[in-house]
């Protein structure tokens, strides 16, 4: 009976990718009811649940699969969003193979539960039916700003509304999401289901004010002046990293910020319906074997890119990206070339780009990072035709803001430092998300933001005590 | 939210509006510009800040119909609202006692210099300017800069009004005079701010300018304004737009502005085919 049950890991419908290639529409097409429940079913329930291990938000996954396995989907959405405030996000986008369900005990036997898209699949029912609604206690009449609304920042205003408080948020954008709304094509994270998860959270109360960057428009100072009694830093790393090889900066090679954000966020592909043009080239190459650089490649595809090719200095297996992203690129066409450096651009007269020298690598020792470094090898250079490329080489910290509060502290590289209650030097100032560590997961940040959140309220309920006996 | 206080056409092409931004005209500084949306459907466009008012919220803001964004936002009248307005953004310029300053603007360059000309007269500069413009009636600013500045040296391209050429070749012959020259600051297209940095660099003088390249979201997250100076990239949103005109490698500037000319004019074409009510009228 176990074996059967394990063995029929219930596979999503997806679009067919010669439907695919010329649309933005969801590609996962997600549970129908009926799977759902199958593999709710195939749940051994634990009772040491490891796959809450994996789970930076701490979701308590057994006991919502257990509640589709009932098909009682209205107490399944409660319990994930006693921890979880955007599941119909991370439902889509975490990277659950390498956290809840690479932890779940099924993986010794077989194919582990789909935890994501069983999270996604109540999320969806949950909005469609308007059922997911923050449960807030009443005011306790304290009042906190929100600075970047990413993952991080809408989970501590998420978490902050329940428990009462007054949340403000702040969004440099003309539209709230961060990286949900920029970088993360709709093919992946249809745009409804962001505005739809931001709309709970602003029936719940939270005010989200957009074209403010706190430390130009605002400072942070001027924050603490207009009352707030603590501030949440969330405002991502941001900071494209430009890769130094002769020739980057011609025209048609761009950052794969450059390119998303002309895609994503102010939907180039709808030029010219939509104001920002796009230049998609006919040849494209993309740098980078993270999640940014096969979104990009997906997004060239879909713009009209005859061909697309990743280049990527290491083995593909090595490719941080998901691996389901790289198989649904692959089926889309997209080419990818590891164990590959780029060394040099170069250019036509009117210094527009058309090839990338290149160089093959080899395989060495293990690095710092445990997978074998990359040697290129030497008289190995050849062309990749290419008049359009794509930097998706990473991220480093944007210090637009940070250098506005120098009281803040920051580490070598420029991230804020924040103690293990995510507090950053400064008092009343706590931090999360990207610009605390780095690029991550978006469910990574929303732990961080978790963790945040649950101690602000702690700091500011033990300062509101000490006052209350001073006031006496 | 955003809302127009009122717009004047200061010569073909060209606009001045008042927009309410309290936060932006509380924090302002010479040098800083926003980052504005006509509509939801629009660009971001970056646009430097002339003025700013603090007891009214208002900022002011001149540009040239060079697209499509621009020439809707020309479209728009008084009590009309901009989708979204981002800022201040940008470095500050440096202001500071200098002693003989040269400010330098071509085109619609001579009203963004407008602010960097008060500040530094009000720390005691003494502040020649030489303007110019293709023509004598597409000449802006004039009056405002001949009200703050010691001297005002005026040029056209075609002579018909003050020096017959242009604000390089005006400033070349200023500069021949022998006068200790301290400082210069100019804006403008990026081949006269090239002219002006070649004329200075001979002659040692410290001279920085405004570089103008495309920009997306304005606070060093999409990289599109990077541009080269000293030999390194740095991005025009966040560690410019002022820089010093030596160390700024004005070729890259130039070639990365092409980018996206022609789908511009392609969509400036399209929105003058649109027959847009009262707008074709502003321009002719």
């Amino acid at each position: 009976m176990d074996g059967e049950k394990v063995s029929a890991r219930q596979a999503p419908k997806l679009l067919p990718p010669e439907e695919r290639v010329r649309t933005f529409r969801e590609v996962n097409l997600g549970y129908t009811e009926e799977q759902a429940k199958k593999e709710a079913s195939r749940c051994l329930q634990c009772p040491k649940a490891y796959c809450m291990t994996g789970c930076p938000a701490n979701v308590k996954i057994p006991q919502f699969v257990n509640e589709i396995r009932k098909g009682d989907y209205k107490r399944a959405i409660e319990i994930i969003c006693e921890t979880n405030s955007l599941p119909a996000i991370t439902g889509r986008i975490c990277q659950v193979e390498m956290q809840c369900e690479k932890a779940c005990i099924l993986n010794k036997k077989a194919a582990p539960i789909s935890i994501g898209l069983l999270e996604r699949f109540v999320a969806d029912v949950a909005l469609k039916k308007g059922w997911k609604k923050l449960t807030c206690k009443p005011s306790n009449g304290r009042k906190v700003a929100v600075v970047g609304s990413g993952p991080a920042g809408l989970t501590v205003a998420g978490d902050l509304i329940k428990l009462g408080y007054e949340v403000k948020v702040f969004e440099a954008f003309h539209k709230p999401g961060g990286v949900l709304v920029y970088g993360i094509p709709a093919f992946r994270l249809p745009k409804d289901v962001i505005e739809k998860e931001i709309k709970t959270l602003e029936e719940a109360g939270v005010k989200i004010f957009k074209n403010v960057f706190v430390g130009k428009t605002i400072t942070l100072s001027e924050l603490f002046e207009e009352g707030y009694d603590a501030i949440f830093i969330g405002i991502g790393a941001g900071a494209p990293i430009i890769l130094n090889i002769p020739g980057v900066n011609l025209n048609g090679v761009y950052t794969a910020n450059e390119f998303l954000v002309r895609s994503v966020l102010m939907n180039a592909y709808l030029f010219p319906k939509y104001d920002t043009p796009i230049d998609v080239g006919r040849k494209v190459v993309i740098i980078g074997g993270g999640n940014t650089a096969v979104d990009s490649a997906r997004v060239a595809v879909r713009l009209g890119a005859e061909e697309v090719t990743i280049v990527y200095r290491r083995s593909e297996e090595d490719m941080p990206a998901r691996r389901e992203e790289i198989l649904r690129a692959k089926e889309e066409g997209v080419k990818v070339l590891p164990l590959v450096s780029p060394v040099k651009f170069i250019g036509d007269v009117d210094k527009h780009v058309t090839k990338l020298e290149t160089l093959r690598n080899q395989l060495t020792t293990i690095d710092s990072t445990g997978r074998p470094t990359p040697i290129p090898i030497k008289g190995s250079n050849f062309f990749i035709d290419a008049d359009m490329a794509i930097l998706a080489i990473g991220q480093k910290a944007n210090k637009l803001f940070t250098q506005t509060v120098p009281e803040i502290k920051l580490d070598r590289d420029g991230y804020i430092v924040v103690d293990y209650g995510a507090k950053t030097s400064l008092d009343r100032v706590w931090a999360g998300g990207d610009i605390i560590g780095g690029t991550a997961t978006v469910i990574q940040a929303i732990g961080d933001g978790k963790r945040a959140a649950s101690n602000m309220d702690k700091t500011l309920r033990e300062k509101h005590a000490i006052d209350m006996v001073t006031y006496r | 939210m955003y809302t127009i206080l009122d717009k004047v056409q200061l010569t073909e092409g060209i606009f001045k509006i008042r927009i309410t931004a309290p936060w932006v005209a509380k924090n302002w500084k010479p040098g800083q510009f926003v980052v504005l949306m006509v509509n939801e459907a629009g660009e971001r466009i970056p646009l430097t800040i002339v003025d700013g008012n603090t007891d009214n919220g208002m900022i002011s803001l001149i540009f040239q119909v060079v697209g499509r964004t621009t020439a809707l936002l020309a479209s728009k009248n008084a009590g009309e609202e901009v989708f979204s307005l981002l800022g201040p953004l940008g470095k500050p310029s440096e202001i500071k006692k200098f002693g003989n300053v040269i400010v330098v603007g071509g085109g619609v360059g001579v009203a963004e210099i407008f602010p960097q000309t008060k500040a530094l007269k009000s720390l005691g500069n003494y502040v020649i300017g030489v303007i110019g413009a293709r023509t004598h009636r597409r000449l802006i600013f004039f009056e405002e800069l001949k009200s703050i500045c010691d001297e005002v040296h005026v040029c056209t391209d075609d002579g018909s009004y003050g020096y017959r050429g242009f604000v390089s070749d005006l400033l070349k012959d200023l500069l021949e005079e022998n006068r200790t020259i301290d400082y210069v600051y100019a804006v403008g297209p990026v081949q006269m701010m090239k002219a002006v940095s070649e004329l200075t660099r001979q002659r040692r003088i410290r001279t920085f300018v405004s570089a103008n390249p495309i920009m997306i979201d304005g606070t060093g997250m999409c990289g599109v304004c990077r541009v080269i100076v000293g030999g390194e990239i740095k991005f025009a949103c966040i560690d410019g737009p002022d820089f010093d005109a030596h160390l700024l490698d004005f070729n890259t500037l130039d070639s990365r502005l092409k980018t996206y000319r022609q789908h511009e004019a392609e969509a400036l074409e399209e929105f003058r085919r649109c027959k847009c009510d009262g707008w074709r009228e502003s321009f002719s």
